[in-house]
Order: structure tokens, then C-alpha cells, then sequence
């Protein structure tokens, strides 16, 4: 048995490690991997997601126990101290000795600290290790003490720096960021680019000093300031060091290695030291004279020494590294690609700036105008990976090259088909999967749809930004074999949501059963279209959810929402956000007796959380003797119509927003939707009820209400569109009943009406159609069947109660009154919250 | 949590040493699940009634930790019947309690039989 010694236990260290277990099957070889930190590798890219949730593990490459199960002995905080070649020897701090007979030196790098007057002043911080981090908060934590609005300065307007920026912006610090060249990301961006960021991140809160020397860290003890000239003085209380890297290069020096001129242990394309049994790997290794400060070609070098250990010698890291890069910095888009700065004696740069926007787009091509060289965006790198697969590629481009970086015209994309691109194109980086072998995998009956490609080939697992084209190269795969790619709804169904809408509604089926048993697979239902199905005869037939439980979300099947750890949230209604103080007390006192955690949600009511299965009934028992009913906060159906106080206070307010708030809360109430519906209306344009980020808006205006419809907060942001103008209170109403209904017969399942409305074939102009004009004429039974949804409402909770058969459904046991005994809550704040997931 | 989960262990229908009589079988939702306690287990139970068959597993989400199963709703993947976790619907094997769709450690099930119209779970202690 070999033994192999991995000397560092980084990203680059794992990813070694990962690599070698599954290259390595069934081969004889022992791994021994060193960690100088005390907890196994994490994902330093992700380090300033540590603030937002403190929470170490969360950003594990692999737990400790993985190693474990692949064999490999993982020794944390021990450094290896020294290297004895000849008897091929490692020495630890801890003066332990191992033999090996291949040595991986995967040590990294370290923060560079530039030899500044005083640098060794308390308060002055680097950004490298998870220990830092917890420094820095317990630093943080002390200055705000005395005083709140301490200010923080980050050397370094870099990559890394500017992460380190928003880390500190998240400690609740005012973040300066210092930079010694005239902009930002130097190594990445041109001079316009950089300033569109500065512009972006300056709007953001954060201060920019650009060009600046530090001459001096000013302070006794700790630092007060940082001195950049005679009369420049910038007064920090912290500072972070973010001034670059130092290859970890100690063993190569000590044991005699070939050092490069500035450090970094020399290796050629088999990533072999200048002794043929040590390996260096990631950001101690020198390559091409150069350091890659990246993941992406640390990760190849690892690929390319695995093999080398193993026999396949084959495998060479390629003499140019493609240093391209996509990142979200502090939430911006940032990414590179190619020659990102080219001279003007190799081609053309086209520029699209738009600093209104904070956009930048850069587009390097050549001189003929054939081929893509490289380029910049900022702002919105969604045209990324089609741009580094056509660099990269060498793909034909558009005759005007403009096109691809042009906000995209009627018709989309200016892109070609994705089919176009090159079998050996490279789709997945994280996990180096071609266009070749997602299609291979399709082709040879491997795969039959997305989840089997993504499952055989890996693709789209690591960062998932190649997630959207792994789906159309599998769409158009299938498609040219000639199998139809359906939007049927799951393995059980050959239906979509509007099929089966038609279908219950033609033959009138009332129960699960009836529906699969007559037109489905064959199967039992899962848990996409048993909710689906629970949904449709709700809508069909006004059923509650209480009909049909076994079939509900679970959310419905209990008519509250599930958390974390179990529990549930309470969440009466609480119309158009008017509320009477008995009302409020009424709340408080229940919220007292059972030590439910209370908030107000985003959608102006009162939430109490906290309540196991078996309270439920009773708290609500309770809520209904003060007059409440559900909210249907669980369910997918109308939430809340938000409202301003309107006209009937406020000194501006154009209507009675709160009473035309309530009426519609009152009206949708209950109506199961494919996703759920929110509402706003505000008394005057200055909007307070947020009502165009809502399904449907109202805003009063001179003559009556401006309709907004489509609107929506959540992953995609979208204002709702001017639907109609000055129409009065009854107009809203029958052109809601119509929208609505319209939208609950023919959206796909968790379809938004954003969503739904963007797709509509012919956009809001045929919505305009068929409600306003009644083109396809149905309007009339689009408001019969809301007539019948809304004369037909009953309260959940109210039918739930007064049911003893149903009441069964909330005991935790079936054989007990106890409770769940694994619930743990822990103080929070004055209340409590659940126990942190492990 | 791993102390939790050491408690849940498959038992094979050749190691039942106890029949625990649980409950009627009216007290199950049909096509659905309720829970069990055993001791200090808390088991899963589901009255599949379109394959009149009934499962028994652990109430455990391995997910997470958090005893919910049985709030889960049951159906069918590829043939295999399964519950869906209410909390962000991984799926497990009910006869195998191999999870479906990803790798998570699979949950422990339980032999499980009906007689007098009562519901009884095999454990091997």
C-alpha cells in the first residue's frame, strides 16, 4: 500500500481528496490529509456568508465524518513543520513523524500585510480564515459598545476586499474601502467598468477611497485612524487587510524545492516540484511564472495530480488557464472573460454603459469582427455563460456583435440555439461536464429527462449557474429524438394543470381517487399532484381543505404553517391590516398563555409562532371566541390585501383605501389559487401600500382607481402593469372576479400571475382583450364561478373546531396526549425561538 | 441529533421480538399517516389504502431532525411507495427507507401487521 500525503486541508486540499477517492477505487492507497486550521476545509469564496448566519459548518466542503467514511485520516490543527526528502518524511509541530510516498503540498496562501508603520496596532485585522472572521465580530462587538456609528476601513479594493467590505457592512460598521490604485478590481476591470461599480456599491452605503498610500495606522495602542498624506487622514476604528496573497511556501523553501523569484514552489504541467514524488497544487504552486489566485484552475491542478499519482500521465494542465470569473460581489454582478483588456491593435471593444442602471457590458472582438476575444459585465452578468461558451468555443458571432450585449429586443435572444455550440463545449465548470456528454448521456437512453442528466452526468450541481443550459440542451436533445417534452405535472399524470382543470370540471369528479383512477398513469399520486388536484376541486367546487385532507399540503392538511423545527405559525386575518385594540389584546393574551413568539409579518398582520399540533385547535378555539378566522397564510390562496390609511386620515389620500381593502380581502378570502395572491391599495400615488409589487394593486387617482395587475416581491421582483385607469369601485371588482378566475384556470401549478402574465402569449394587451373585450367570450362564467367561490366561503378553522373527526387530526400520537418531546426551544430577544438546526 | 437518529434502526421481519399493538385501524387516515409512541421511539405509521397495504417508519426526518414524517404525504415514485417530508419534500422509500430524490441517509422502517382491525408494529426490543 502507497501512502499519499496531502499537506493542507483548503478548498483545493479537499477537492484533491475528493477527487482521488472517487479516481482511486479499489486501488490501494492510503491518505493523509493536514490541516493547520482547527475544523476540516470550508468554502473560503463564501466566507462573508459566515456573518449572515455565524455558522461554521454551513460553509463545510464535507463533514469530518466524510473522511472518515473514505478512508482518509484527517488530522486538524497540526502544521507540518518540515520535509525530509530523503528517507520522504514529513515532521509535524507536534514532532510526529509519517513516511510517505507521494507529498501533496496543497498550504495555500496567507493574507499579505504590507510593512506598514503601526500594522501591528490592535484593531487591525486580515481576511483569510474563519478565525479572523470571529476576531473581527468580537471586535466589532466591543467598538459599538461605546459607540454605534464606529466606522471600519478595508486596505484593498480587490476581489477579496471588497467581500471583506460587505463583511463589514454586515457588522453593522460604516465600511471604507481603501485602495492604492486609481480603481477598483484593478486586475479585473477597466477603468469605466470599475467606475460603474464604485457608482453601484457607493449607492449601497459604502465609502470608496481610491489612489491612496498609507503611509502610517495611526493610535497608541489600537487604531484610531489611517494617515495617507500629511493633512489625509481617514479616522477608522478597525481596519481590515486585504492587500493580496503570499503563497504558504515555508516547506518548499526549508526542504531545498525550486522556489520561484517572489515565492511560490515551481512546478511543471504534471504539477510535479522540482522532486518528482512532491506535488504542489492551488496557491502555493507556480505555474507559468504565475500564482491563480482562483477556485476554478486551483480544482484543475488537483484533477491533474490525482492522475499523475494514480498512472494516468496523460493528464497535463494546459499551458493557458482560462482565468474567466463570474461573481456576485455584495449582490452585483461582476465577471470576466477572455482578454478582458485588449489593445486596439488585436480588435474592437464594444461598450454598452448605462450608469442609470449601473450596467456595464464590454465586448472584445476581432478585427474581421468573427471572433469573440473577451469582456467585461457589471451589473448583470445573466449573458455570461453563453458569452464564455462562444469565447471559448470560438463560435461564430452575430454579423453585428453588438446584438450580444444589446438589452434583448422583441424576439430574444440574439443568440444562436444552444444546440449550436461544439460537442467538447464545456457547460458545468464546477464539475467540468460537456455539452457532448449531456447529450451522450440522453442519446444512449440513460437519461430521459432533466433530473436523470443531471444525475448521471453531475451537471449543475456545484454553483448551479449552468442550471438553465444544462435545461435547454436536454429540452432540445429529447426533442430531436422526437420525444415530446410535456408539462405534464409528475410521473403520474399525462396532464398539465389546465388539462385536468377541464377534465374535473367536465366530468365532475370530487375525490383523488376518482381523478387518477380515470386518467391517470397508474400509479398513487405524489406530492406534486395530490396538492395540484386539492387545489382544482377547490376551486371547482368551493371545497375547504378540511374535504379531502390526505391529499393537502401538508400546510393545508393543517391548516398553519409548518417551521423549522416542526411547530407551527398562527396567522388570523386581519382585513386590510384594520385591527381593534380589544382585537390586539385578544391576540396578546392567547400569544401570553401558550409562549407563542409574536411578529408582525410583511404582510401587515400578527403571526404567532411556536405552536405545537396538538395547540393548534385549542389556541384557535380561542382566536374564534374573539371573532377571528383563518388568514390562510398556509395556504396557496389570497394572503393579505395590504392597505394605507387612506383618505379617511391621512391629509393626501385621494379614496378610502381601508374600507376598498377590506371589501376585496373579504371578497377573494379563501379561494385556493395555483400560488399564492396578494393584494394593495393605496390612497394616493404615493403608493404606501406597495401595491404595484403586489398580484393586484389599486391606486386612487383623480376619478377613481388605477388597476395595476401582475405584480410580485420573491425571487423575481416584478411591478405589477397599468391594467386600467380611473375606474370606479365596481368596475374593480368585476374586472378582479374575471383576472382572477382567468388566472386560477389556466396558470401552471405555483405559477405566480407575474409569472403567469409574462408567458401570456400576446402580453397584457390580449389580458385586455379577454377581460375588458370579452374576445374569447367568457367572461360572463369567469364571474358566475367567482359568484359561487366567494357566496360559498366557510372558515377552516371555524369548520375544523366545531368537528370532532376532524379535531383527531391534531394530536401529535395516536396512542398518546403527550407532545413531541424532541422540540427544544431557546431564548431569544425576550421570547423564544427553535433550537439551531445541527 | 445523531443521538436521536441512533435510536431508529431498521428491524427486518425475522428480529420482531415485540408486537406493540399501536392502535384501531380507524384511527389512521386513509392514505395518510399519523404517529406512534413506543417507549421513547416515535414511529410513522401509514395506511396506504390504494395499495391496502400499511407501513411503518421512523417519524424522524433524517433531514433535519425534527419528528414530522408522518405529517407527510405518501404516494408513489416510479412504482416505489414513499412519503414526501413536509419540510422540503425529500422523499423516502417506505419499504426501503432509501431516500428517492438525493442522498440522504435512509430512514429506519418497521415491520408492521393488522389483526382485530388493530395495528401492530414489530421491534426488536
Amino acid at each position: 500500500m502507497q501512502t499519499v500525503i496531502v499537506v493542507g486541508n483548503g478548498m483545493v486540499g479537499y477537492k484533491f481528496c475528493e477527487k482521488f477517492v472517487e479516481a482511486s477505487k479499489n486501488k490501494e492507497y492510503k491518505i493523509i490529509v493536514f490541516g493547520e486550521e482547527p475544523r476540516p476545509a470550508y468554502d473560503r469564496v463564501h466566507l462573508s456568508e459566515f456573518f449572515e448566519n455565524q455558522d461554521a459548518k454551513a460553509l463545510e466542503m464535507a463533514p469530518a465524518e466524510w473522511y472518515k467514511e473514505n478512508g482518509i485520516d484527517l488530522v486538524v490543527d497540526e502544521r507540518v513543520s518540515d520535509i525530509q526528502r530523503g528517507t520522504k518524511t514529513i515532521v509535524t509541530a507536534k514532532n510526529k513523524v509519517f513516511n510517505y510516498d507521494y507529498l501533496v503540498l496543497a498550504t495555500g496562501s496567507s493574507a499579505f500585510v504590507p510593512p506598514i508603520k503601526g500594522v501591528e496596532k490592535e484593531g487591525v485585522f486580515v481576511y483569510r480564515t474563519i478565525e479572523d472572521l470571529e476576531g473581527m465580530l468580537a471586535y466589532a462587538a466591543k467598538l459599538k459598545e461605546t459607540n454605534p456609528n464606529a466606522k471600519a476601513a478595508v486596505l484593498g479594493g480587490g476581489l477579496l476586499g471588497l467581500e471583506a467590505g460587505k463583511a463589514v457592512m454586515d457588522m453593522g460598521l460604516e465600511p471604507h474601502i481603501v485602495e492604492f490604485a486609481p480603481k477598483l478590481m484593478p486586475r479585473q476591470l477597466d477603468s469605466r467598468s470599475s467606475q460603474v461599480l464604485q457608482l453601484k456599491l457607493e449607492s449601497m452605503g459604502l465609502n470608496i477611497h481610491l489612489s491612496k498610500a498609507t503611509n502610517q495606522i495611526l493610535g497608541e495602542e489600537y487604531i484610531t485612524g489611517m494617515e495617507f498624506g500629511e493633512d489625509d487622514v481617514l479616522d477608522v476604528e478597525m481596519l481590515v487587510v486585504s492587500a493580496g496573497i503570499r503563497p504558504r511556501d515555508e516547506l518548499g523553501k526549508t526542504s531545498g524545492l525550486e522556489m520561484g523569484v517572489r515565492g511560490g514552489i515551481v512546478v511543471n504541467n504534471k504539477m510535479q516540484t522540482s522532486d518528482e514524488n512532491i506535488y504542489a497544487i492551488g496557491e502555493v504552486a507556480l505555474y507559468n511564472q504565475m500564482i491563480y489566485g482562483l477556485v476554478a484552475p486551483g480544482y484543475d491542478m488537483a484533477d491533474v495530480a490525482v492522475n499523475q499519482i494514480i498512472g494516468n500521465t496523460e493528464k497535463l494542465m494546459p499551458a493557458d488557464i482560462d482565468m474567466s470569473t463570474k461573481l456576485k460581489l455584495i449582490g452585483v454582478d461582476v465577471a470576466s472573460f477572455g482578454e478582458p483588456f485588449m489593445p486596439a491593435s488585436k480588435g474592437h471593444s464594444i461598450i454598452f454603459e448605462n450608469k442609470t442602471q449601473y450596467l456595464y457590458k464590454r465586448i472584445n472582438v476581432s478585427h474581421d469582427g468573427k471572433k469573440l476575444l473577451g469582456g467585461i459585465l457589471v451589473g448583470d452578468a445573466s449573458d455570461y455563460n453563453m458569452l464564455h461558451q462562444v469565447y471559448l468555443n470560438g463560435m461564430a458571432i452575430p454579423e453585428d456583435p453588438a446584438q450580444l450585449i444589446l438589452p434583448a429586443s422583441e424576439g430574444g435572444s440574439s443568440f444562436g440555439d444552444v444546440m449550436d455550440l461544439p460537442d467538447e463545449a464545456q457547460v458545468c465548470s464546477c464539475e467540468n461536464v460537456t455539452k457532448g456528454q449531456i447529450c451522450g448521456a440522453i442519446e444512449s437512453g440513460e437519461a430521459k429527462d432533466l433530473a436523470d442528466v443531471v444525475s448521471c452526468t453531475k451537471a449543475g450541481t456545484g454553483c448551479g449557474g449552468c442550471k438553465p443550459m444544462v435545461k435547454d440542451i436536454t429540452t432540445a436533445t429529447l426533442k430531436s429524438l422526437g420525444i415530446e417534452v410535456k408539462d405534464s405535472i409528475c410521473e403520474h399524470f399525462d396532464y398539465n394543470r389546465q388539462d385536468l382543470y377541464k377534465i374535473i370540471e367536465v366530468k365532475g369528479y370530487t375525490t383523488f381517487n376518482e381523478v387518477l383512477d380515470s386518467h391517470g398513469n397508474g400509479g398513487h399520486g405524489c406530492e406534486l399532484c395530490k396538492p395540484l388536484v386539492a387545489s382544482l376541486m377547490a376551486t371547482i367546487h368551493a371545497d375547504t381543505a378540511n374535504k379531502e385532507y390526505a391529499i393537502q399540503d401538508s400546510n393545508d392538511r393543517f391548516l398553519a404553517n409548518i417551521q423549522r423545527n416542526g411547530t407551527y405559525s398562527v396567522v388570523p386575518r386581519v382585513p386590510g391590516g384594520e385591527i381593534t385594540p380589544d382585537k390586539l389584546i385578544a391576540l396578546g393574551q392567547i400569544a401570553k398563555k401558550y409562549d407563542l413568539y409574536t411578529k408582525v409579518t410583511g404582510g401587515v398582520r400578527i403571526d404567532l409562532f411556536g405552536a405545537t399540533l396538538n395547540q393548534l385547535p385549542l389556541i384557535w378555539k380561542e382566536l374564534i371566541a374573539h371573532g377571528f378566522e383563518s388568514g390562510h397564510a398556509y395556504g396557496k390562496s389570497l394572503r393579505t390585501v395590504k392597505t394605507c390609511v387612506g383618505s379617511t386620515w391621512c391629509r393626501y389620500g385621494m379614496a378610502e383605501s381601508v374600507s376598498f381593502g377590506i371589501e376585496l380581502e373579504n371578497r377573494y378570502r379563501g379561494i385556493r389559487a395555483p400560488h399564492k395572491i396578494k393584494g394593495g391599495v393605496s390612497g394616493c400615488i404615493r403608493e404606501c401600500a406597495e401595491a404595484r409589487g403586489k398580484d393586484f394593486g389599486l391606486i386612487a387617482v383623480e376619478g377613481g382607481w388605477n388597476l395595476y395587475l401582475g405584480g410580485n416581491g420573491g425571487a423575481t421582483p416584478r411591478h405589477a402593469e397599468l391594467f386600467a385607469e380611473q375606474i370606479d369601485n365596481e368596475t374593480v371588482i368585476k374586472y378582479l372576479d374575471r383576472y382572477l378566475m382567468f388566472y386560477m384556470r389556466t396558470a401552471k401549478p405555483l405559477q405566480r400571475t407575474a409569472a403567469w402574465q409574462e408567458r401570456l402569449e400576446g402580453g397584457l394587451d390580449y389580458l385586455k382583450e379577454v377581460i375588458i373585450e370579452d374576445k374569447l367570450g367568457i367572461v360572463e362564467d369567469l364571474e358566475k364561478e367567482m359568484e359561487t367561490l366567494v357566496n360559498k366561503f366557510e372558515c377552516e378553522w371555524t369548520q375544523a373546531v366545531n368537528d370532532p373527526e376532524v379535531m383527531k387530526r391534531f394530536n401529535h400520537f395516536v396512542n398518546s396526549d403527550e407532545e413531541d418531546d424532541n422540540i427544544v426551544f431557546v431564548p431569544m430577544r425576550d421570547q423564544k425561538m427553535p433550537r439551531q438546526w445541527s | 441529533m445523531s443521538v436521536v437518529s441512533s435510536k431508529y434502526k431498521t428491524v427486518k421481519p425475522d428480529e420482531v421480538k415485540v408486537w406493540f399493538k399501536a392502535a384501531s385501524v380507524n384511527d389512521f387516515p386513509k392514505d395518510g399517516g399519523a404517529c406512534v409512541k413506543y417507549k421513547d421511539l416515535q414511529i410513522a405509521v401509514f395506511n396506504f389504502k390504494r395499495l391496502n397495504k400499511w407501513f411503518a417508519c421512523q417519524n424522524l426526518s433524517p433531514e433535519k431532525g425534527e419528528m414530522v414524517l408522518s405529517r407527510g404525504m405518501i404516494g408513489d415514485h416510479k412504482g416505489i411507495p414513499m412519503v414526501a417530508c413536509p419540510l422540503h419534500k425529500k422523499t423516502f422509500s417506505l419499504e426501503t427507507g432509501e431516500n428517492l430524490n438525493g442522498d440522504i441517509e435512509p430512514i429506519a422502517t418497521y415491520p408492521i401487521k393488522i389483526e382485530k382491525e388493530n395495528v401492530y408494529i414489530g421491534f426488536s426490543e
